[in-house]
């Protein structure tokens, strides 16, 4: 008790930093082991190239130097140049850029769509529980690489149609684990208490169920963006997805496919990027799982 | 101050009937016991008075209106509840400014600030325990947020379900006198749930014996020490947990 007193000047202060706080004990947790610390590095490198593409860039990645095509890489052209002499290297900084609007435009559609349906088929159950999971399960049922592809067919070939493409199959488990873990609490005393003070269902799902949803539903957004920039990649590689001259990794591959014998680095340095960012988030989405595991939450 | 009168109260769950026709009159001001072994259906009670559980039928009535009839905002002003453990009832992730602070916007109370230093005060935290979380905090000294909680509302009946039972004994006086002192203040009518005979002693005027979803006997506090229970069963249980007290 004695210590109280001296602590009661700073609370007023506290109140607010305390997820400042939560996020710093995250990122620590995360430094401290090596893989998620790796992950953590390139995805932190991957916002910095996209931050500051057009100073890193050596190049116009839409310039075209006929003289120059398929040049191995050198000091000129760190990762050699395409079909039509543009710098490869430029090409994957910018593109850098579009990986991350996909995963960012995706997330932001996918993650509080999930955690709706998820969170309100929990909660009620019943009927509710049985409609929204059966439209989850329809959408489950697909392959998604399929119904993104069926999509932008109907639709036709663009960045913004294969991102709606993909967030259209990607909310589904996000639903269904919002679901299990919402189940698991939705009988706890403390939303038998929100329901005795008048809280209104919306009210509870949204400041008593959904936070406590979050962690869960945050590591498992992660882990899917490395099934994201696949599905990307392989819209653009199928011609579906990014239009040329964009410079999208899975299209940058797609016609360096045709050089691939010759001039290896066409397909190799997008492919690695590829490779490295999706390993990052996955990665990551190990090392979020047992910074926000609640056990581990307790101990700090 | 506000009278419970419970008339037929009947629940089913699936095929099992839980209650059957509970009848009884709690008095305003009164602390009533709810006593009996595991399963009785002592806590279904109370979950059927605060319509947690929806399915009865009977007629349940706080003061002249019947709990069925009631506006949510004024049910919740007039009942609250406090729960068994007082490391579920609230919520983990929330401050206790925020557990406490939700009861008063839900129902749009003035003077916030106000009223939550009253309530720390009332159940004896410092204020500055507002900003705490509740993993930051001791059994007793939850319950008493959990208590806070239910008195921020300032309700004229409180339903209590076992609140000592997760708690070790000495924790467990000071949170039971803090209700008998709450209650000589404020003039709540205590409706509570316990299987300790001698908490019942402690606090309540009166209290019922119940037995598979049956109240077996109404009895006065002093039937526990003196005697007075005619029903076989009641006498069993008085007479084991006298019995068990000795032997400790």
């Amino acid at each position: 008790m004695s210590m109280t007193q001296e602590t009661s000047a700073a609370l007023p202060r506290r109140t607010m930093p305390q997820g400042l706080i939560a996020a710093r004990n995250i990122v620590v947790f995360l430094t401290r082991s090596p893989t998620s610390l790796f992950g953590l590095v390139v995805l932190g490198l991957l916002l910095i190239l996209a931050l500051f593409a057009p100073l890193i860039a050596t190049h116009d990645p839409y310039m075209q130097d006929l003289q120059n095509t398929l040049h191995p890489p050198s000091s000129d052209y760190l990762f050699g140049t395409d079909e039509l002499g543009r710098d490869i290297f430029s090409r994957l900084v910018h593109g850098s850029r579009i990986t991350l609007t996909i995963i960012f435009l995706v997330t932001i559609v996918v993650g509080p769509l999930g955690l709706i349906f998820g969170t309100v088929a929990g909660y009620f159950g019943g009927k509710v529980d049985t409609v929204l999971m059966r439209i989850t399960d329809i959408f489950l049922s697909f392959p998604s690489l399929i119904l993104s592809l069926a999509f932008v067919a109907a639709l036709g070939p663009s960045l913004n149609n294969a991102i709606i493409a993909i967030a259209l199959t990607a909310w589904p488990p996000i639903a269904r684990l919002a679901r299990a873990e919402t189940m698991t609490f939705r009988q706890a005393d403390y939303i038998s208490a929100a329901r005795l003070q008048g809280a209104s269902p919306a009210r509870i799902i949204w400041r008593s169920i959904v936070p406590m949803c979050l962690p869960s539903v945050l590591i498992r957004l992660t882990l899917n963006m490395a099934t994201v920039i696949l599905t990307a990649a392989g819209l653009g590689f199928l011609g579906l997805g990014a239009q040329p001259p964009l410079p999208e990794w899975g299209a940058m591959i797609a016609t360096g496919r045709r050089y691939m014998i010759d001039s290896w680095w066409l397909v190799t340095f997008p492919g690695l990027a590829i490779l490295s960012v999706s390993l990052a988030f996955n990665l990551l989405g190990d090392g979020l799982r047992d910074a926000l595991d609640p056990k581990q939450m307790n101990r700090r | 101050m506000k009278p419970i009168t419970i008339n037929d109260l009947c629940i089913t769950f699936g095929a099992v009937q839980v209650l059957h026709n509970i009848s009884l009159d709690v008095k305003a001001g009164e602390c009533f016991g709810l006593v009996g072994e595991s399963g009785s259906g002592k806590s279904t009670i109370l979950r059927c008075i605060s319509r947690l559980n929806d399915s009865w039928t009977g007629d349940v009535r706080i003061g002249d209106s019947a709990v069925r009839d009631m506006e949510v905002s004024d049910r919740c002003r007039m009942m609250q509840m406090v729960f068994q453990d007082p490391y579920g009832s609230l919520h983990p992730r929330h401050s206790i400014r925020t557990t406490l602070e939700e009861g008063l916007r839900i129902n749009k109370l003035d003077d916030r600030e106000g009223r939550m230093i009253r309530a720390m005060r009332d159940v004896g935290l410092p204020v500055e325990f507002l900003d705490r979380y509740p993993h930051q905090l001791s059994g007793g000294q939850r319950q008493r947020v959990a208590i806070a909680r239910a008195l921020i509302l300032e309700p004229d009946v409180l339903l209590l379900d076992e609140p000592t039972s997760a708690l070790d004994v000495s924790v467990q006086a000071e949170v039971l006198n803090l209700l008998v002192r709450l209650q000589k203040e404020k003039g709540f009518t205590y409706l509570m749930v316990s299987h300790d005979l001698a908490v019942v002693d402690h606090m309540c005027d009166r209290f019922a014996i119940m037995q598979h979803g049956r109240v077996v006997e109404v009895l006065p506090r002093e039937a526990i020490t003196q005697g007075g229970a005619t029903q076989t069963y009641a006498q069993d249980l008085i007479g084991a947990s006298l019995e068990y007290e000795h032997a400790i």
